[in-house]
This record gives C-alpha cells, sequence and structure tokens, in this order.
C-alpha cells in the first residue's frame, strides 16, 4: 500500500512539474508574440535612415515605404520573427547597432553572478538575523533588528548603488543591502509564525533544546515558504540590479535594460524583459517544486 | 495603536502640513535661479542653501516633497482601486476568471517591478514637459502596480464567498451585484485600506529610483527622486551634509509609512 502511495505521489509531482513546463513554454511563445507587436506597433517602426536624408524626394521616399509595407506585411513579420527567434535570433539593437542575442549573452553571466552572490549574502545575514532574534526573543535584540532592517528597507535602491560607489565595493554587497530587508521581514514573520505552532509549544513544554525545536520543529515547518521567497528574491535581486548596475557602471542586464529605455531602444528593452521573465519563471518553477517535494516529504 | 505609531502618524502629520503649505513658507519659487549664489552655504535668506544652478535648495525640497507625497497616494489608489475590482470579482466570481487573473497576477509578479516600468516607459516620448512626466510617472506606478495585492483581496474575497452568513443571503434571494455591494466589498474594506496604506511607502521608493535614473519626473519639476541625483558625488555631501535633506526626508516618510501599518497587515 505505502509502494502505490509514494508512486502515485512521485506522479502526481511529476505531472504537476510537465504542467509547468508547458506553461513556461505557451508562455514563451505568448511572450514572442507579444514583443513582436510591441516591436511591431512602436512608434518609428520601419523608419530608415534613408528617409531622413534630405536629398531624397518625397516619391522616392514613399517608394521605400511602399517597397518596405510590400516586403513585410502584418503577417509576414510575425512569421519572420517567430522563425528567426526559432533560430536564436533575437534581432538588432537599434541604439547600440549589435545582434540582441550576443548583448545578452554578454551581459547576462555578469548580472546572474552578481544577483546570485548578492542573493547568498543577503540569505545567510537574513536568516542568521531572524533565527539569532528568534532564540534571543528579547526585547532589545527584536527591536534594534527590526529598526535596522526598516532603515534599509527605507533606502532606494539608486541610494544604495551611489554609496557603493562612492566606498567602491562590488555590486553584489549593493544588491545584497538592497534584498536583506526584504528577505529579513518574511523570514522572521515565518519562523516566528512556525515557533507559535502548538506542537513547537508542546515541544518546549517537554523540554526540548532550543536548537532541537528549531532544526526539528520550526525550520520544516517555514521550508516550503522559505523556497518559495527565495524563488521570489531572484525578482527582487534582478530588480535591484537595474539602478545599481546603471549607477555602478557594471555591464551587465541592468545596466542594458536602462540604456535601452533612456534610448528608447524597443527591440532591446522588449527581448532583455522577455529574457529576465523567463528565468524568473523558471527559477520560480523550481522553487515551487522543491517546495512540493519537501512538503511532500515532511508529511 | 502603539506610541510609537502615534508618533509616526504625528510625524505623518506635520510633513503632510508642510507639503499643504509649501507655497507660504518657501521663499522663493521653485525654478527661480539666483545666478550670483550658486551651490551657496544655508544662510538667512536660503536656509538649506542653492544647488549647483542657484535655485533655492528648501522650495526644491518642499515642492518636491509635494510632488512625491502627491503622487504616491494617487498611484497607490489607483492601483488599489485596479486591484479591488480584480480581486473581488475573481475572488467571488470563482471559476476560470478566478484562474484566469491568477495566472496573470503570477506571470506579471515574476518579472521585476522595475523590468517592466522601463519597458513601459521606453514606449513613451522621453521629452516630455515636466508636469507631463509626473502624470506618466503617476500612471505608470498606478496601472503596473496592482499584482501583489490582487493575490490578497482575492484570497478574501474567496473566504466571504464560501462564508456562512453570504450563503443566507444567496438564499434569500440576493443578486451578484447586490451581494457584492453590500456584502463582500464592506468586509474587504479594512484590506483595502492596508493594500493602500503598503503601496504608498512603495510608490514613493520607485518614483524616487525612476527619477535617479532620469526616467521619472522631469526636471525642473523638482522631487525627492531627482533631488537625490546630485548625490552621485557623495564626496561633497561629506562637507556639505545639508544637501542630504531630501533623503533624510524619504527615509523618515517610508520608515513612518511601515510603522503607521500594523506589521500583521505588512506581512500578510
Amino acid at each position: 500500500m505505502r509502494t502505490v502511495a509514494k508512486h502515485e505521489k512521485t506522479a502526481k509531482f511529476f505531472r504537476h512539474a510537465s504542467r509547468r513546463f508547458l506553461f513556461l513554454v505557451c508562455l514563451g511563445i505568448g511572450g514572442a508574440l507579444l514583443s513582436a507587436t510591441l516591436v511591431r506597433f512602436a512608434p518609428g517602426y520601419g523608419v530608415q535612415e534613408r528617409e531622413l536624408d534630405p536629398r531624397w524626394s518625397a516619391q522616392s521616399v514613399e517608394a521605400l515605404r511602399q517597397k518596405q509595407m510590400f516586403h513585410e506585411g502584418l503577417l509576414m513579420f510575425y512569421v519572420h520573427y517567430v522563425s528567426a527567434l526559432a533560430h536564436g535570433d533575437l534581432g538588432e539593437s537599434d541604439s547600440l547597432k549589435r545582434p540582441v542575442r550576443e548583448l545578452l549573452r554578454q551581459r547576462l553571466p555578469v548580472t546572474g553572478n552578481s544577483v546570485i552572490r548578492g542573493l547568498g549574502i543577503a540569505w545567510l545575514a537574513a536568516a542568521l538575523l531572524a533565527s539569532l532574534g528568534l532564540a534571543s526573543r528579547g526585547w532589545f535584540y527584536e527591536a534594534s533588528g527590526t529598526a535596522f532592517s526598516s532603515l534599509l528597507l527605507s533606502l532606494p535602491s539608486a541610494v544604495v548603488a551611489m554609496l557603493a560607489v562612492h566606498l567602491r565595493t562590488p555590486v553584489f554587497c549593493a544588491i545584497s543591502v538592497a534584498v536583506f530587508p526584504r528577505l529579513h521581514r518574511y523570514i522572521r514573520s515565518l519562523l516566528v509564525r512556525s515557533y507559535d505552532q502548538p506542537h513547537v509549544l508542546a515541544a518546549r513544554a517537554r523540554g526540548l533544546r532550543g536548537a532541537a525545536i528549531f532544526w526539528r520543529h520550526v525550520v520544516p515547518v517555514a521550508a516550503s515558504p522559505l523556497l518559495a521567497l527565495l524563488g521570489v528574491s531572484f525578482a527582487i535581486g534582478f530588480g535591484a540590479a537595474i539602478p545599481i548596475e546603471a549607477l555602478c557602471d557594471s555591464p551587465g542586464l541592468g545596466q542594458l535594460a536602462w540604456q535601452a529605455a533612456l534610448s528608447r531602444d524597443l527591440p532591446l528593452i522588449v527581448n532583455v524583459t522577455l529574457v529576465v521573465c523567463l528565468v524568473m519563471l523558471t527559477a520560480n518553477s523550481l522553487t515551487e517544486l522543491a517546495g512540493r517535494a519537501v512538503a511532500g516529504n515532511s508529511q | 495603536m502603539s506610541p510609537l505609531q502615534k508618533v509616526a502618524g504625528v510625524i505623518l502629520c506635520i510633513i503632510f502640513v508642510l507639503m499643504v503649505l509649501a507655497a507660504v513658507l518657501v521663499p522663493a519659487p521653485y525654478a527661480r535661479q539666483f545666478r550670483d549664489v550658486p551651490n551657496a552655504s544655508p544662510s538667512r535668506v536660503h536656509p538649506l542653501g542653492t544647488d549647483v544652478l542657484g535655485r533655492d535648495s528648501l522650495s526644491r525640497l518642499l515642492y518636491g516633497t509635494r510632488v512625491s507625497l502627491l503622487l504616491a497616494p494617487a498611484a497607490a489608489l489607483l492601483s488599489t482601486v485596479i486591484a479591488a475590482l480584480l480581486g473581488s470579482a475573481a475572488g467571488f466570481l470563482g471559476g476560470w476568471f478566478e484562474r484566469i487573473v491568477l495566472a496573470l497576477t503570477d506571470l506579471s509578479l515574476a518579472l521585476p517591478w522595475l523590468f517592466l516600468l522601463l519597458t513601459v516607459r521606453a514606449m513613451l516620448p522621453l521629452d516630455v514637459p515636466p508636469m507631463a512626466s509626473v502624470i506618466i510617472a503617476f500612471l505608470m506606478m498606478g496601472l503596473l502596480g496592482w499584482q501583489a495585492s490582487v493575490r490578497v483581496i482575492c484570497a478574501a474575497a474567496r473566504d466571504v464567498r464560501d462564508s456562512d452568513y453570504l450563503l443566507l443571503a444567496r438564499s434569500s434571494g440576493c443578486k451578484p451585484a447586490r451581494l457584492m455591494l453590500g456584502h463582500v466589498t464592506p468586509n474587504l474594506r479594512p484590506l483595502f485600506y492596508a493594500q493602500f496604506w503598503i503601496s504608498i511607502p512603495l510608490f514613493i521608493l520607485t518614483e524616487a529610483n525612476l527619477s535617479i535614473l532620469g526616467l521619472g519626473v522631469m526636471e525642473p519639476m523638482p522631487s525627492w527622486g531627482n533631488l537625490m541625483r546630485g548625490f552621485e558625488d557623495f564626496s561633497t555631501l561629506s562637507a556639505n551634509p545639508w544637501k542630504l535633506a531630501p533623503l533624510v526626508l524619504l527615509v523618515i516618510v517610508v520608515m513612518c509609512f511601515q510603522l503607521v501599518l500594523p506589521s500583521e497587515e505588512v506581512t500578510q
């Protein structure tokens, strides 16, 4: 009986995982079509430099436009866009005059590296501070921890970036400072809620040691939401990377998105956003699946 | 209400009064340039000195406070209204509508908020008049900032839908519109207020980030964000600490907003 139940649980898990994968694929296609629409209908689409050259007569410019429309009607545009995308061609940046794919290949690892290192430090600091606060449960410790994280929470990421430039600290440190207060607040709240569960109270009444209660009874209850928070923290980290990379002059995706927004380079910003969205959704799906696996094991 | 919350409330009230009385209190219009005294230190004429163009810093700070503190609640109100409509309808109606709304919400929550704002901002012209830039920033934040609230409101509306008193009202022949307006909405009202309050500090910080990056409120209109653009050279700030006034004010206001809200509502 137990083996059958285990097989059923595994099958259910894989069904859910395949549904998530299918959702990601559909979303990728939908996102690509939406990106194509945004690029196609953006003001200035299809305007060639030759049209702005005063030496060309009005009739010649009109003929050029007609030729362009004949070669690329709306349906043909979508077909070209999606088939190019299937071959990994994301178009060319209007402002940088370079293939978007090449720019993403250069910039994504820089941001990924900074965000992962920043999140690592922020998670470590937030978990440590929240656990210590829970262990001591003293008024002073709790108040000072909350005041510190509230102060950091009140600072715009761009100001943290300026401070990082002034102090010459690496980008990942600035990202960890921007992410830490949000993580601390949620982790603390989750741990406090888990600690107030009746079974934890019973374990305390039976005289179990604090560390044993924490690892055996508090952490397993909080594990699933903590994994969900891990997925969300990637979005927070990538969001904080925009002002930080832009102001710290770090050649990552955040700086690229900012430059694209300033120069109204739609093919670039739309594709950067699409790629970031897919990265975030993959991270969220993985953490959600991990959360389900953890919840299934603990049941 | 705890004493700390009362103090935070009083501070917010004082700042709001200063904001309203900005036109009376300021020594000069925010765009007027005193070309003889650029980068001046604090004096009786210019209590917070002047900026690099000779504009009075106190005037710019008070008008900037007005822009930021009107912009953020207006955007918060818009986003809360959208979230209230979508979340209550999704929770109350359930079924495929709820699934679509929640899937859309999850999708937009997965995307970092600033990336979304930058994409939308890139589609709009950059060289707009200052007032138009304020309206664009307000509309962008209001129209794109509803996602987090929708989830919470939808869950609460679902609870109300499954409650006994709603079953009784339904069995008494109450029509869906009356159920929604007479029973669901009044029960969700405290949640709407909480979501509104939570959104304000978030939008204040977003406006600051966007304006520092040159994509928010445009010069010469002051806002906390574009007043902080001068912080790029932090070394001059240690010699002129009064230039930190916009940051200090922003931190105080955001902290006060966080304190005024009960912690449970913030963490939900």
